[in-house]
């Protein structure tokens, strides 16, 4: 190190400070942190008078909640009643939400007729933007309104961190953390919201990891996808009787793959890229507190409702007013979207799909909940994004064109792995400030996509 | 009687005083933040189901470490 | 900040930050603590806000910002990361202590844990040694008793010369008390004095031999005595952050290439 040539007083000090340190041989710290818990242990005896009292409720809670034989059962039952009253539970409120809607779409249409609008204008600001929106705030409102306040309940209850505790060892294995775990649940609600959870894991690499891989959970955007190709075409393909409890199995099986997929790549990067970014462990267990149960329900519902709303006005409507444009935008006597697709059609093939559904995941990029609707979209050659009356129309739609179950299990396993959607993508930038991290979180996602789909199909070829 | 253990082999519901922490970096100044130094009392509270991580009894905190941390932490049963 | 935190507050750091510092009538407050000693409960209530709370340790680097009304008195409220200490282990700790020590907020309110005083302590003795203007608060009351501890808040006063508030944040009590402690403490009724920490005997003496010096180049702005103390920790995050700040210490200014070297040299042991 090279110094000025004449001594200044910064320099003089930082010299002598460094002495005193190097005298301590390094361990200068530890005597400032004693010195420090020392007078806070003394003040303490002090002013703290503890009566005998009987000892720690809170213990009495964790035997149980932590404890070897009832700590994953209990676990994985809260968990599951909870995914099961968000799939249940959503499913009404989102039909009358979805009537509420259209009907008004409706009288929207009714009163542009009035007026004599142009067809265009009236088709990218109805049949594109206002009915994106409302399939956004339809599909996706009412899971999050049940899902998020029912994890907010266990949040402030406590119960979250003895998740944590009760798993960590299954994520230190793969380098990660037990926090993760919790992540991974919130993206089952939202990617968005499990990446910005992740701020709850101190460590960076660990945190790092989290963020990276959240993606692989499904969220409530996806899910309606893959139970509606599981009850098509996989629950109907063996037993018309047992067809329920195989479309069950089939969603599982690939929730199931999703969790391997994370842990798999969680250890990859933990022993490529992030290997030797710092990490540490310690948690602590907070008591527990009694939830203000009607202050959290109420909040954490304005809270989702706000950001679906946010999400669908910011995301959603240009992604509406794109896709009309480009569907009914033709050149030669198709549209851009047939072109398109027709031009996606021989990489879609290579890997079980075809061009329509590539394209549907690529203008599905803003909000994954519109890739069916666009798929139909395209299908039927129609401006408009759709929904079918049922499932067996969807069925009959698909069929036509030339699908099988294997172009529905990689349809499947494409929505499960491919790249985050753009509100994610947008979050993941946000938490790690970096466009070289977001830039993996889209690339990774979308080659193990890509692979995934490509394997299975030439297996499944070669057998047949 | 003056014999040194790692934290992590301290028995569930016992008692000790640290007496040393073998961490350097990050992790032994996170241990410090926790108060862990010469002289603290710890108690082992629990495991988790899985056998680890532990929780401990921390100055008036539950603190779950896992056992690469708790090893690096020497104590002396009391 | 929490796990299902949904991102609302307007981002403030250390660096660029959007409170008016200058504006004399503006009291800034900020809000410091451990995590969960309900600091956003606080906040809420002071500000009539809804920042997400939540029984769990989690992270941010961002913090909220509200203002609230007492006694025709503006004040801004900051409601910092929770950190276990301000020893720059972390990215949030640095952004605490930078906010504490370079915009010097008119007092700091930190939030305790009744049931955990002694860990809760390491930090608010952290933050008296950077600034004197603070109040502590001794919150979760109800748990304590819950627990059965009872908290002598008048000895603690005396111990710690700075003035105590108990408080049960989540049922609002307490809080019009802290507001008046505030309002005293911001216009000088009252005058927090901290009670010195003293240290080993080897880092007293170099303490005393470069305070002084220390005072001269630093000026009035920070406390000299913390700052040398932070040196002989071999705080690195702390000259840069100085060196960041350097405008606002013109004899300091002189030196600044020496700054900005040690800076350097020592970045990459900070967090590793
Ligand atoms: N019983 C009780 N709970 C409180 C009190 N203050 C806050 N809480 C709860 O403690 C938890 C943590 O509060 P929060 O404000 O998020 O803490 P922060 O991490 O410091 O911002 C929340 O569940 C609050 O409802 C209080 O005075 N008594
Ligand atoms: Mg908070």
């Amino acid at each position: 190190m090279e110094k000025p040539s004449n001594q200044t007083s910064l320099a003089e000090i930082l010299e002598i400070t460094e002495a005193t340190r190097s005298q301590n041989s390094n361990y200068i710290r530890d005597s400032i942190v004693e010195s420090i818990y020392q007078h806070a242990e003394q003040i303490t005896n002090i002013v703290v008078k503890q009566k005998e009292l009987n000892k720690c409720p809170d213990r009495k809670l964790d035997d149980i909640l932590t404890s070897p034989w009832l700590g994953y059962p209990l676990m994985l039952l809260l968990l599951g009643f909870i995914f099961w009253l968000t799939i249940i539970g959503a499913n009404y409120p989102s039909q009358i939400i979805a009537k509420f809607l259209f009907t008004i779409e409706s009288q929207l249409t009714g009163l542009f007729m009035r007026f004599h609008a142009p067809h265009w204008l009236y088709g990218l600001l109805i049949l594109g933007i206002y009915r994106c929106l409302a399939w956004v705030i339809s599909v996706m409102l009412p899971p999050m309104a049940i899902f998020f306040p029912c994890f907010t309940l266990l949040e402030d209850l406590g119960y979250l961190p003895r998740v944590a505790f009760n798993v960590d060892r299954l994520f230190k294995k793969v380098g990660a953390h037990g926090k993760q775990a919790l992540t991974m649940s919130m993206g089952f609600g939202c990617n968005a919201a499990g990446i910005t959870a992740c701020r709850i894991i101190e460590s960076p690499r660990e945190r790092l990891i989290a963020i990276l891989t959240n993606n692989f959970v499904p969220c409530n955007g996806r899910f309606p996808t893959l139970i509606s190709l599981a009850i098509i075409f996989m629950g109907g393909a063996v037993f018309k009787t047992s067809s329920t409890a195989i479309a069950t199995a089939v969603v599982v099986g690939l929730i199931l793959l999703g969790i391997s997929i994370t842990l798999f790549t969680s250890w990859l990067l933990s022993k490529t890229i992030l290997r030797g970014i710092p990490s540490s462990f310690t948690m602590e267990l907070p008591s527990y507190r009694k939830p203000q149960i009607g202050k959290i329900l109420i909040r954490s519902l304005l809270d989702r409702t706000l950001f679906v709303l946010g999400r669908a006005i910011v995301v959603a409507a240009p992604a509406g007013a794109m896709i009309w444009a480009l569907a009914n935008i033709h050149i030669g006597d198709t549209s851009i979207v047939t072109h398109i697709g027709q031009f996606l059609n021989p990489l879609g093939h290579a890997v079980g799909l075809d061009g329509f559904i590539l394209l549907a995941f690529i203008l599905g990029f803003p909000a994954n909940e519109i890739v069916l609707p666009i798929l139909i979209m395209c299908y039927l050659s129609s401006g408009t994004m759709l929904e079918l009356k049922s499932l067996t129309a969807m069925r009959d739609l698909f069929v036509q064109h030339g699908w099988t179950w294997l172009t529905a299990l990689n349809m499947m396993l494409f929505s499960l792995l491919h790249f985050p959607c753009g509100t994610a993508l947008w979050t993941i930038r946000k938490e790690t400030g970096s466009s070289k991290w977001t830039l993996l979180a889209f690339l990774m996602p979308t080659a193990i996509a890509f692979s995934v789909c490509f394997i299975t199909t030439q297996i499944i070829r070669l057998l047949r | 009687m003056e014999h040194e253990l790692h934290l992590c082999d301290l028995p569930v519901g016992s008692i000790g005083k640290v007496t040393r922490l073998l961490a350097i970096g990050l992790p032994r100044r996170r241990m410090l933040d926790l108060g862990l130094i010469p002289g603290t009392k710890i108690e082992c509270v629990r495991r988790s189901p899985l056998g680890d991580p532990t929780a401990f009894h921390i100055r008036g905190a539950i603190i779950a470490l896992r056992y690469e941390e708790s090893q690096q932490i020497l104590i002396k049963p009391l | 900040m929490k796990l299902t935190h949904r991102s609302s507050e307007k981002k403030v750091n250390g660096r660029n930050n959007n409170i008016d510092f200058s504006d004399p009538n503006i009291k800034i407050i900020a809000l410091a603590g451990n995590p969960n000693t309900g600091k956003s409960t606080v906040f809420n209530s002071l500000t009539g806000l809804n920042q997400h709370t939540g029984n769990w340790a989690g992270k941010t680097v961002t913090h909220a910002k509200g203002s609230f009304y007492y006694r025709n008195q503006h004040y801004v409220l900051v409601d910092l990361p929770g950190t276990y200490s301000l020893l720059a282990n972390s990215v949030e700790e640095q952004v605490a202590r930078d906010f504490i020590c370079f915009n010097q907020p008119h007092a700091t309110i930190v939030v305790l844990d009744a049931t955990c005083l002694e860990r809760n302590l390491n930090l608010a003795l952290q933050i008296m040694e950077i600034t004197p203007h603070v109040i502590i608060c001794i919150n979760l009351l109800d748990e304590a008793q819950r627990k059965g501890y009872f908290i002598d808040l008048n000895s603690l006063n005396i111990q710690l010369g700075v003035p105590v508030v108990g408080t049960i944040a989540r049922e609002g009590k307490g809080l019009e008390h802290l507001k008046d402690i505030t309002y005293q403490v911001v216009n000088n009724l009252i005058t927090p004095k901290p009670a010195k920490l003293i240290y080993s005997s080897d880092i007293e003496r170099t303490l005393e031999k470069i305070t002084p010096q220390l005072e001269k180049l630093l000026g009035e702005r920070i406390n000299a005595r913390w700052v040398g103390l932070r040196l002989i920790d071999g705080d690195q995050s702390l000259l840069n952050a100085i060196y960041e700040h350097i405008d606002t210490f013109p004899e300091l200014k002189k030196e600044s290439e020496v700054l900005k070297h040690y800076g350097e040299t020592k970045q990459s042991n900070i967090l590793g």
